[in-house]
């Protein structure tokens, strides 16, 4: 028995594409990629008209000459002989130098507000709630500019580490803070700092093996082993063995002050200010947002939970270890790693106290003395979308697995 | 009682005792104060802690703003008034930067005559928008919301009346056009309003506003944008660029979750690129790479450039909040729709839009407040936004090497801003959770 | 597709060519000047507390303004940071750029610009606190420099200092009123610009004799207005306002008694010639008999303007050095009016 009649087959007719939704869809998006393609085909004619028309032409050779201007700070040795590639490149490790020590400073500055803003001591979960708006409600550029003021104002000038007495002393020996820079120790390696470096990495291992073999003991058995401390032992005691062995390979340059000429330290490294301010302001402005998240992260955990674990014998600091942190976890880390994000686009600011990032080398003064503006923008856009690319690839990866854990 | 009782219970109260107030240190402050700050060793550390950082921090913060002078009209007339009052070298605060140049830093180089206009054309927007904010004011105020961008470009700029008038025109016959041939198809009505409202543009809406100014002149004094600047800058290129976003948001947030391929990939390379690049950056092309991009000749003003570029980097974040505005309703809403046999543009205009940008206005919010603060961002380009114009007071001879009380001020006036905005949207989100249980 | 485009382009490009020139026919259409100046320099261009223009580049920018549209007024006065000011004058975003921009063979060549004149000759300085007890720029080794980044002076200093042999530690600044902070607070030994702005700076310190300007000048910096490449008319017309307004100086023209002087020939045919009062000089240049009248009008002779902005009654207290007329020992030489 059949029922079910075949629809009427009739021919196809034009308005069907407007009008049956089967083939809509289709029409629309040829109707849009015709549009796109019209647009950019516009956009691209307009560029070529224009640069002829001001006798430019599209060239990145301008990368292979001698840049000519000199760099505050660098990762990697530069001279104004370089090339502009080479002060771009220099640019890009500053972009990251800063992207990197911000984002770790931002997540322990934020995770300690977002705790101690749910702390029951009054004063100090205020104090918090006033950082956290303070810094939430005031435009970063604001803020760079008034920790690079302050930092300015609030250190003494290299000057006062002059002379038998002198005004001001280098931390421990061997951090001295001033008004240009914060000057630390860098290391020296001497004969033999290979073998030393061999020797950290088999304890790290040794340290990760015995990690492992701890948590399958555990598993098998129930018996928990030792696990910090024999790892710090293992960390620790060969390197020192080998250190005092091979006499001291390594060795740390200390910043000194030059007594006579114009002060300056010689010496160790020197952080400019303009990388302190601007990695400390980057660093409150972005853990006050992560404050937030943490706070959001731990109240978004059922007091259940915890009252489940408690229930069944954990102790607070295996409650918050075991069942509230890898829940909370799972609410904080996709936003936290946006922030990361916004971080490292927040570092283009840079120019407002002029460190040498990637904005101000390639995007500033290169672009300025080359007259090179669309290729220079150009890259510097690219490297932007690099980073954030590689920053969201991580955030799916992480999201995908958490994602594959939920029952 | 019983003899029984009377001899084997030595004593017993027959009355009951008044009530005692509990001991001093388990009472009022004292209370307060141990629980809340000396809990335990920890929490004592913290609090030491905290009030050493608070005492740190006001220490030298506080004389100096209170010992503040504010009747000078340049920084040496200040030093000597200090000098006077209280001695050399002591530190104190010359707010009189500030009673000076307020005026700068709040309109820019807006005439001093018009000073109204800025503060109406606010006005006349928050009136525009105050019932989607708070639903429970009368709808019928939202017919004022159509009128009002009109209103405030012409407010803001000045000029006859007639150019707004006219231009509004075209929208009031696009929506003649629309509703006449709306029986014909929701494309031909569309094809027919637009087609219509841009030849009306196009040739009829510059004469007829030239017509209407030589019989009725009638008009405000024009106001160059370069002359827009200070917290007004910022306010109009940040709600300009919201208000303008929010229609390219929402289509681009449909367009990404619309199952067609290559609508919804045109729209994640969108807003993807939009958002891997910083806004420095985007200005920067606004400034320096657009008129390679356009006509050979096409010259429009910066701050329209900036405000154009400032439109589509928000629409890729605005289009972020509805997309989760629209993930968070539940199915059964898409599926009702279905199921009523709406279209998808009736079922996105009937049931999925208004429950999904309820949803979104908290983080619509939020974007305008990181939006609002990214607008200093333009004194990098040269807009005489309140950071540049602080540079530029700085730069004077009157004002020379003043900072600390300019910054202060624009950080203030920022804050109260966000701030406000801030609880608003907090206040939102819970007034919102509460109506879905 | 990509055949299509490169067409359209070469068709394009040759309308471009033709539709390339004529800067004044867009300047009167507009009936405004867009001019491109400094956001924030005291003495050259800076807005005062009316929001009012004013400043050495902004003066002559009113001078091209009255000697084309016949008002001083009629400018758009566009801000340019150093980084970008040269992309918007070649993008057509000003008419023509008065922002203290050295003339240098790079930018005339290489950037498409053209430097019609030369209405300031600065050179680099360095400005250190008497404290430092330095006497020579060679005596700087080791010193923290501040240095106003998207500049020549970025690379003169990196260019002196290896000249010579001597290190030194760049802190690039933003911008001027940041540079003079920054120094101020110390956290530079010393701060290099132009001598005109080092001067300019130090008259708003608390006490400008802990300060001194370096003997030396370390560069040439010939500053001038700047135009588009290809536009010759255009150049023509801001090169010889700005020479009517040095010429005006040569021969005692002034704000003051030009009215008098154009109302009728005089006894000196030069300055009838400038003046519109004998031949056709206005008009070999599309201008107006009077726009040199108009041009001295709008702000007075270069002296005038000089000393009014930079002079040695301003806080700025400038001398007129290199820039006193050739006839006092200066280099200000201006072609003949003939």
């Amino acid at each position: 028995m059949t029922i079910a009649a075949e629809p009427p087959r009739r021919a196809f007719r034009p308005g069907q594409l407007l009008y049956d939704t089967r083939y809509r869809g289709i029409t629309i998006q040829v109707v849009a990629l015709i549009l796109l393609v019209a647009l950019i085909a516009f956009l691209v004619r307009n560029l070529v008209v224009n640069l002829h028309a001001l006798g430019k032409d599209f060239d990145f050779g301008f990368l292979g000459n001698r840049a000519g201007y000199d760099i505050g700070q660098t990762l990697i040795p530069y001279t104004n002989n370089d090339s502009h590639a080479r002060a771009a490149l220099v640019g890009i490790l500053n972009t990251l130098l800063v992207a990197g020590l911000g984002c770790v400073t931002a997540t322990v500055l934020g995770v300690l507000a977002g705790v101690l803003r749910l702390s029951k001591n009054w004063i100090v979960s205020r104090l918090m709630t006033v950082y956290v708006e303070a810094f939430r409600n005031v435009p970063l550029l604001l803020w760079i500019v008034l920790v690079y003021a302050v930092l300015s104002e609030a250190t003494p000038a290299p000057t006062a580490f002059r002379g038998e007495d002198a005004e001001a002393s280098k931390l421990f020996g061997l951090i001295a803070f001033t008004n240009r820079g914060t000057y630390i120790p860098s290391l020296v390696w001497g004969e033999g700092a290979s073998t030393l470096g061999v020797v950290l990495v088999l304890s790290i291992l040794a340290a990760l093996v015995w990690r492992a073999f701890a948590r399958r003991r555990q598993e098998a058995t129930g018996q928990p082993l030792p696990v910090l401390w024999v790892s710090l032992a293992l960390l620790v005691l060969p390197f020192a063995l080998t250190f005092l062995l091979l006499g001291a390979p390594l060795t740390l340059d200390v910043p000194t002050i030059r007594e006579t000429g114009i002060a300056r330290f010689n010496g160790g490294i020197n952080v400019l200010n303009s990388l302190v301010a601007l990695w400390i302001a980057l660093a409150l402005y972005t853990g006050a947002f992560i404050a937030e998240i943490v706070r959001g992260g731990i109240l978004a955990v059922s007091r259940g939970q915890s009252e489940a674990a408690f229930a069944l014998g954990l102790r607070p600091g295996r409650t918050m270890r075991l069942v509230i942190l890898p829940q909370a976890l799972r609410v904080i880390i996709p936003p936290l790693i946006s922030q990361y994000l916004n971080l490292t686009k927040n570092s283009s600011l840079a120019v407002a106290v002029g460190y040498a990032d990637v904005r101000a080398t390639l995007g500033g003064v290169t672009m300025n003395q080359t007259g090179r503006e669309l290729e220079s923008i150009l890259l510097l856009g690219l490297f932007y979308l690099v980073v954030s690319l590689i920053i969201s690839g991580v955030m799916n990866i992480y999201n995908r697995r958490i994602a594959l854990k939920e029952r | 009682m019983s003899d029984l009782d009377a001899q084997t219970i030595a004593y017993a109260r027959d009355t009951m005792l008044p009530p005692a107030p509990p001991p001093r240190r388990e009472a009022g402050a004292v209370r307060w104060v141990r629980e809340n700050l000396f809990s335990g060793p920890l929490n004592i550390i913290l609090t030491l802690l905290a009030l050493w950082l608070l005492w740190a921090a006001l220490r030298d913060v506080l004389p100096w703003a209170f010992r503040g002078i504010w009747r000078a009209d340049s920084v040496s007339e200040c030093r000597t008034i200090r000098n006077e009052l209280y001695g050399e070298g002591v530190s104190a605060a010359c707010w009189g930067v500030i009673r000076s140049r307020w005026q700068q830093l709040v309109f820019g180089f807006y005439p001093s005559s018009e000073l109204w206009r800025p503060p109406l054309a606010l006005i006349v927007f928050l009136l525009a928008i105050l019932p989607v904010l708070f639903a429970n004011l009368p709808r019928r105020l939202l017919w004022l919301a159509p009128a009002a961008p009109f209103a405030i470009v012409w407010l803001l700029w000045g000029g006859p009346i007639w150019g707004p008038v006219a231009a509004a025109l075209g929208f009031v016959l696009a929506w003649v056009v629309w509703k006449a041939l709306a029986s014909r198809g929701l494309l031909v009505a569309f094809l027919g309003a637009l087609v219509v409202s841009v030849l009306y543009w196009a040739f009829l809406a510059r004469p007829l506003a030239a017509a209407l100014t030589s019989i009725l002149p009638l008009g405000l004094t024009p106001v160059r944008s370069a002359d827009f600047g200070g917290f007004t800058l910022s306010i109009v290129i940040g709600l300009s660029g919201i208000s303008l976003s929010l229609p390219l948001g929402v289509l681009l947030a449909l367009a990404r979750r619309s199952e067609m391929f290559i609508i919804s990939k045109i729209a994640v390379i969108y807003i993807e690129v939009i958002r891997g690049v910083p806004l420095i950056v985007w200005l920067l092309v606004a400034q320096v790479l657009l008129n390679y991009f356009l006509p050979r000749g096409t010259n429009f003003d910066i701050l329209l450039r900036v405000i154009i570029m400032v439109t589509l980097f928000a629409a890729a974040y605005i289009a972020e909040v509805i997309r989760g505005g629209l993930a968070a309703l539940p199915r059964g809403q898409y599926e009702a729709a279905d199921a009523l046999g709406l279209g998808y543009w009736q079922a996105m205009q009937l049931i999925v839009l208004p429950q999904a940008l309820k949803i979104s206005i908290p983080g619509i919010v939020n974007s305008f407040i990181g939006l609002f603060k990214d607008t200093t961002l333009v004194s990098i380009i040269s807009l005489f936004d309140p950071m540049r114009m602080s540079s530029t007071i700085r730069a004077t001879t009157e004002w020379g090497g003043i900072y600390w009380e300019l910054y202060i001020f624009v950080a203030a006036v920022f804050f109260v801003f966000c701030f406000a905005m801030s609880r608003y949207s907090i206040w939102l989100e819970q007034r919102l959770e509460r109506s879905h249980r | 597709m990509k055949k299509s485009v490169l067409l359209g382009t070469l068709t394009l490009a040759g309308l471009a060519g033709v539709a390339q020139a004529a800067t004044l026919d867009d300047v009167r259409g507009r009936d405004a000047l867009n001019c491109g100046v400094n956001p924030g320099l005291t003495g050259f261009a800076a807005p005062d507390a009316s929001g009012k223009w004013q400043g050495f580049d902004v003066d002559f920018c009113r001078a091209v303004a009255a000697a084309t549209l016949g008002d001083p007024e009629k400018v758009n006065y566009i801000p340019l940071s150093g980084e970008t000011r040269f992309t918007a004058l070649a993008a057509g975003e000003v008419d023509v750029l008065a922002r203290n921009s050295t003339w240098t063979y790079s930018r005339d060549t290489d950037l498409n610009l053209d430097f019609p004149a030369v209405n300031y000759y600065d050179g680099q300085g360095f400005l250190v606190p008497r404290a430092l007890g330095v006497t020579s720029a060679k005596e700087l080794d080791g010193a923290t420099v501040c240095i106003q980044t998207g500049t020549t002076t970025e690379l003169n200093l990196a260019d002196f200092f290896r000249v010579n042999g001597i290190t030194y530690e760049p802190v690039p600044i933003a911008n001027d009123a940041e540079g003079r902070q920054q120094y101020l607070a110390g956290a530079c030994d010393t701060y290099t610009t132009d001598a005109s702005g080092l001067a300019s700076v130090r008259t708003t310190f608390e006490t400008p004799d802990d300060h001194i300007i370096l003997p030396e000048i370390i560069s040439k910096e010939p500053l001038g207005p700047a135009v588009r490449h290809g536009d010759n008319d255009w150049a023509d017309i801001v090169r010889w306002t700005f020479n009517a307004l040095v010429a005006a100086e040569e021969l005692g023209v002034t704000s003051a008694n030009v009215a008098e002087m154009a109302a009728a020939p005089t006894e000196n045919p030069e300055i009838n010639r400038l003046l519109g009062t004998e031949g056709e000089f206005g008009a070999m240049m599309g201008l107006e008999p009077q726009w040199a009248v108009q041009a001295i009008q709008a702000g007075g002779n270069y002296g005038e303007i000089f000393e009014r902005n930079l002079g040695e009654a301003t806080p700025i207290g400038l001398a007129r050095g290199l820039n006193a007329q050739w006839t006092q020992g200066g280099l200000l030489y201006t072609p003949p009016f003939r």
